[in-house]
Formats: C-alpha cells, sequence, structure tokens
C-alpha cells in the first residue's frame, strides 16, 4: 500500500507541475502585454503635475467631464437604437424564410470587418459636404443637408458598425427560443403584442445584456469613425489622443484613459444588475 | 358539473386535411366528432399526422381549403388560437422561465383581466388541485420534470378551457413516474369532466386515458373506437400490431376453419378465403396437451416475467406465436403442446398491402 501511495502522490505532483508548465506562456503573455503596461498606465496618470487627483479630472475638469457626458450619452443612444433595430430585424430574419434573405443577411452583417475608418468615410459619402443626401436635398429643396460631421452624423457611424454584432446574437437568441413558449401564451389568450411583451421579449433579456453591452462598449471606446469625422465633436478617445500627442500630456492622457475604462465597466455592470432584477420582476 | 371544470365543448371536425407549403400532406381530410367532456385520444407513431390534427383543433394550423373546425356548432375554423378558450399542454411544458410557477398559473387570467384576488384563488385551487403546494414562488428552473408537468396542466386547466388539449405530456418523463402522472392524469381528466384531446404515440397512455381512440397513420385515420373495441377487434393489421402485442396468422380458410401448418383454428362465420390474415393476442390462447388440441407446436422458448410467461411456439402457424402463458403450468423448452383458442379470440383481418 505504501509504496503505491507514493507513487500516486508522485504522479500526482508531475501532473500539476505539467499544468504550470503549460500555463506560463500564458502568464508570461499576460504580464508582459496586459499587467505590465497596466501598471505603468496606473503610474503615468499619477506621475503628473496634478499627482493621484489626475484621475479625478475627468469628473473635476468641466471640458473634460462634458466630454465624458457626451460620449456616455452618445454610447447609451446607439446601444438602444441598436438593441431596438437589430431586435425587430432579427426576429423577423429568423422568423420568416424569403428569396433574398441570405443576401440581406450578410449585407448587414458586412460591416463587421470594416474598420472605423472606412465606416467614417461611408458616413461622410452619405452625408458630408460631397455627400448623397446634401445632393439630393441641395436639388430638391435647394438648401444642402450636411450631418456627417455632427454628432448625428457619429451616431449613425456608431449605429452602422453595433448592428451586424448585435443583429447576430439577436438572431443567435431567438433561434433558441422554444417556439412552444409563444403558442402556450396565445393558447392562454395572449395578443401578439402581449406575447412579445410577456415572453419573446423577457426571453431575450440576457441577449439583449450580452450584445448591448458589447455595443455600449465599443462605442465608448470607437476612435476610428470619430477621427475621421471629428471636425466638432469631442469624444473621451478623441480627447485622449489629442492629449496625448498634441499636448503630450501624458499623465492626463493615462488617467483619462483608465477613466474611461472604469467607466464603461462600472456602467456595464450596472446595468447587468439591473438586467437581472428587471428579469425577476417582469412577471 | 364541478366547480372546477370548464363548460366542456362538443368538437366538430368537418374535412380537415394539411398540406405544408412544400407539397408533402401531413393529414388527409378526416372528419371526428367529439363528445363533450370525452377525452379523445390520438394514437400513432411519429408522422401520422396526429400532432397536425391537435394543432389544427388548437387554431395553431389552418385546415386546407374545405375543412372546418366547430366548437358547440359554432364555426372556430377562422378564429386565432387566443380566441379558442383552448388549454393546452406541450411535451416541452412551455412554461415561461421569467416568471414564479403562480405567474404561470395565472398568466391565462391576468391576460383575461381577471382581478388579483379572484385570480390568486382560482391559483390556489389550481395548486391544490395538482398537488404542487410549496412550489407557488418557485422559478421554473427549480422544478423537477414531475413538477413542471403538472404545473403545465395547471396553467392549461386554470382558465377553464373549452377544450383541452394535450400534446404527448408524459413524454419527457422517465417510466415510473410516467406510470404514476398517468393514473393521476386520468383521474383528473375524469374528475374535471372536461372535453380532452390527446395526442401519444404510447398504446398504454392511450388504453388508460381514452375513452375513445382514433389509430392513425401516414396522415390517415386508420380506426376510431374505445380501447376495447381497437384491441380485441381492430379493423386492420397496422392497428392489430400497433395496440397490443398481436400474432399474424396466415392460411386458407373453407368451411369455418382456418388451417395453419400446425392444425387448424375454427373461425365464427368466416367466408372462404383462399388466402385469410388472421390476429389472436397472445394472452387468448391456451397451454393444453397436444392430443387434446387441433393446432399443434413445440415450445421454442419460455421467458419467466412473473405475473404470466410468455412462450414463443413453433411449427403452428407459418410464423413463430406468442403465448401469454398462466405463471402456474408447468411447460419447458422443447416440448410439444397443443394451443387452445376460441373462434371469438380470431380476428379475420381485410387483405391489405
Amino acid at each position: 500500500m505504501v509504496p503505491r501511495r507514493g507513487q500516486g502522490h508522485h504522479h500526482f505532483m508531475s501532473h500539476r507541475n505539467f499544468i504550470w508548465i503549460c500555463l506560463l506562456p500564458l502568464v508570461v503573455v499576460t504580464a508582459a502585454f496586459f499587467l505590465l503596461p497596466m501598471a505603468q498606465l496606473l503610474a503615468v496618470g499619477a506621475g503628473g503635475s496634478r499627482g493621484v487627483s489626475a484621475y479625478l479630472a475627468i469628473i473635476t475638469e468641466p471640458r473634460y467631464r462634458a466630454t465624458l457626458i457626451n460620449t456616455v450619452v452618445l454610447a447609451a443612444a446607439t446601444t438602444i437604437a441598436t438593441l431596438v433595430i437589430a431586435t425587430i430585424a432579427g426576429l423577423f430574419l429568423q422568423r420568416h424564410r424569403f428569396p433574398g434573405r441570405a443576401v440581406l443577411i450578410a449585407m448587414l452583417t458586412f460591416p463587421l470587418a470594416f474598420p472605423g475608418v472606412v465606416v467614417g468615410f461611408l458616413i461622410i459619402l452619405l452625408a458630408g459636404r460631397q455627400g448623397l443626401i446634401g445632393a439630393i436635398t441641395a436639388a430638391v429643396t435647394g438648401e444642402k443637408v450636411v450631418f456627417a460631421y455632427s454628432i448625428f452624423g457619429l451616431f449613425l457611424g456608431y449605429l452602422y458598425f453595433s448592428i451586424p454584432r448585435v443583429i447576430l446574437t439577436v438572431m443567435a437568441a431567438v433561434q433558441k427560443l422554444d417556439i412552444g413558449l409563444e403558442e402556450a401564451a396565445r393558447s392562454l389568450g395572449a395578443s401578439p403584442w402581449a406575447v412579445q411583451r410577456d415572453v419573446v421579449l423577457p426571453a431575450l433579456g440576457p441577449a439583449f445584456v450580452a450584445s448591448g453591452a458589447i455595443a455600449f462598449a465599443t462605442a465608448m471606446g470607437a476612435f476610428g469613425t470619430a477621427f475621421t469625422l471629428a471636425t466638432n465633436i469631442d469624444v473621451l478617445p478623441m480627447l485622449i489622443y489629442t492629449e496625448f500627442t498634441l499636448a503630450a500630456n501624458f499623465a492626463i492622457s493615462a488617467a483619462l484613459s483608465i477613466g474611461l475604462g472604469v467607466i464603461a465597466w462600472a456602467i456595464l455592470a450596472l446595468a447587468r444588475s439591473m438586467s437581472g432584477g428587471a428579469v425577476a420582476a417582469a412577471g | 358539473m364541478s366547480g372546477i371544470a370548464g363548460h366542456g365543448a362538443a368538437v366538430h371536425i368537418e374535412n380537415c386535411g394539411k398540406t405544408f407549403p412544400d407539397g408533402t400532406q401531413a393529414l388527409a381530410p378526416a372528419s371526428l366528432d367529439i363528445v363533450s367532456g370525452e377525452t379523445l385520444v390520438l394514437l400513432g407513431p411519429s408522422g401520422c399526422g396526429k400532432t397536425t390534427m391537435l394543432r389544427i383543433i388548437a387554431g395553431l394550423e389552418t385546415p386546407d381549403a374545405g375543412g372546418r373546425v366547430l366548437f358547440d356548432r359554432t364555426d372556430m375554423t377562422a378564429v386565432p388560437i387566443e380566441q379558442r378558450h383552448v388549454g393546452m399542454v406541450f411535451q416541452s411544458y412551455a412554461l415561461f422561465p421569467n416568471m414564479t410557477v403562480a405567474e404561470n398559473i395565472g398568466y391565462g387570467l391576468k391576460i383575461r383581466g381577471v382581478d388579483k384576488a379572484a385570480r390568486a384563488a382560482r391559483v390556489a385551487e389550481m395548486v391544490a388541485l395538482t398537488n404542487i403546494g410549496g412550489l407557488e414562488n418557485r422559478r421554473i428552473d427549480q422544478l423537477s420534470g414531475g413538477q413542471r408537468q403538472r404545473v403545465a396542466l395547471a396553467r392549461a386547466v386554470a382558465v377553464r378551457p373549452r377544450v383541452l388539449l394535450l400534446d404527448e405530456p408524459l413524454t419527457a418523463l422517465d417510466a415510473s413516474l410516467r406510470d404514476r402522472l398517468r393514473s393521476e392524469l386520468n383521474s383528473l381528466l375524469r374528475s374535471l369532466g372536461i372535453t380532452a384531446i390527446y395526442v401519444t404515440h404510447d398504446q398504454a397512455e392511450a388504453m388508460e386515458l381514452g375513452d375513445r381512440i382514433v389509430v392513425m397513420r401516414k396522415g390517415a385515420i386508420a380506426q376510431i373506437g374505445t380501447p376495447r373495441e381497437i384491441y380485441f377487434a381492430p379493423q386492420n393489421r397496422f392497428v392489430a400490431e400497433f395496440v397490443g402485442a398481436a400474432n399474424i396468422v396466415e392460411g386458407p380458410v373453407s368451411g369455418g376453419r382456418l388451417t395453419l401448418p400446425g392444425g387448424w383454428l375454427a373461425l365464427n362465420d368466416a367466408a372462404d378465403n383462399a388466402a385469410a390474415v388472421a390476429m389472436i393476442r397472445p394472452e387468448t390462447i391456451g397451454i393444453v396437451a397436444e392430443a387434446d388440441a387441433f393446432l399443434r407446436g413445440m415450445v421454442e422458448s419460455v421467458a419467466f416475467i412473473g405475473d404470466r410467461q410468455r412462450l414463443v411456439v413453433t411449427g403452428a402457424a407459418n410464423k413463430p406465436l406468442t403465448v401469454d402463458a398462466p405463471n402456474t403450468i408447468n411447460v419447458r423448452a422443447g416440448e410439444r403442446v397443443g394451443l387452445s383458442v376460441t373462434p371469438q379470440a380470431v380476428r379475420v383481418l381485410p387483405k391489405e398491402d
């Protein structure tokens, strides 16, 4: 018995060592490319002329605060609009079969591959000074409508690249939905509206939170589109960029970066806990 | 009628067929009458059209042109399911995961605008009826399969439906639980006096629950009858073999005798026929001494099951015969035996494909 136990012990140790050796590359990569720069970012943020209070500047400094509010409002509006559009489209696309459906889904999800710069470029082509909408409105009303460089242009751009991500998640969730749930609700007397309100939307709740979180985080941090369009809009990623490259204000840009991350994370956590409560209270 | 039950409607189905857009015919035009308060079972293998029939009655499918569904002589064909006032129990139970047990049971009442106090009273009544006291505030994912089945039934009955429609409600449960719930369901349906239409592929379920059984095959009705009629007097080979165990024997009939390789069987007024097909249930065949019988064979195997023993007898008919013998008689494999079968036990079937 004793030697056998010793042997087992030996096997156990070598097995554990083996796992540690396998994990080593992951530990190294995480440390080198994630933890160290993050620690450095934290240190740089606190190392400027303001010291640790640089971290509060995002709230206390009026210009930064206004930019933060802009960014959060824009990201929230994008998320809500995306969820509404993608849910209606996703439900329809998953439940109906018609000629051209595959092409339509492909087109809707095509922007997944576009970088923000291309999305910004598309918005300029649509609503810029030489854009389609400008040309049409100029011909019809005599007045050229240009909104590519406004907050609405940015909103449209964010919408464009958020919809594909959300629509795919919603379609997958709709596919998994037991059609029997809707049939049961209808047999109990629920109108089509009541079925959506009481059964379908609550069942899709987790998908909304998951895909909404991604849409929100992406919109908070989107840079390419903002950079391409931004003539008169301030959003946080742009602010960080200008503080960093133009003003060479390393400490503030580091502190703003940390602030952006923390606020996006906090809002997502809040949304998640609230939706948990909402799902429980929906009955 | 008891206060718990709703009004059980008489259901009349007239020429209801269903052809899907791709051209496959799930159901050939069929007509059925379901008496108020009756439990009618639609029985058949998968793909026989039984679920399609149920969904047409529910209003989840529209019948092909010419088909009509009537509840108490009112044409419901164009009425959507939400206005048909039916109760449905699904194989997957389809309980709402975002609601508690009590909210699930009360949902149909809430949608119909029943006030909170009346709703709570009715939910309590349903909870007591289906023996799920103490589970009211549970979430659905905290329930066992059997509990879910009870909640689904309580939810469907709570609205006092005109017709209760059950689509394989016990299929997802394990065997012992299924047997227990089957007899509970049976007494519940009897006490409610509700009109119920029950879909299943399980013949034991159909026998126990059905006032009448509709055996279906390949989108058509094979036979309609009481469980006894279906069992003792099947009208065709499919029904004979699908419901219960059946020996199918083939041979020529002349002078009221069916001649088989091991002798002959007396028949009740059967016309002469060069190639007749007949059915004999295993429990109707008696084991007697070889000298006393007109039909003889050899026992190939004996399986002692407890309440009876199942013998396989070769040489009597063109195929081995299954015989359910009493557990008291002493037979061994290899022994030659006589078989006694009364004329009433032999059912001549129409010749078919």
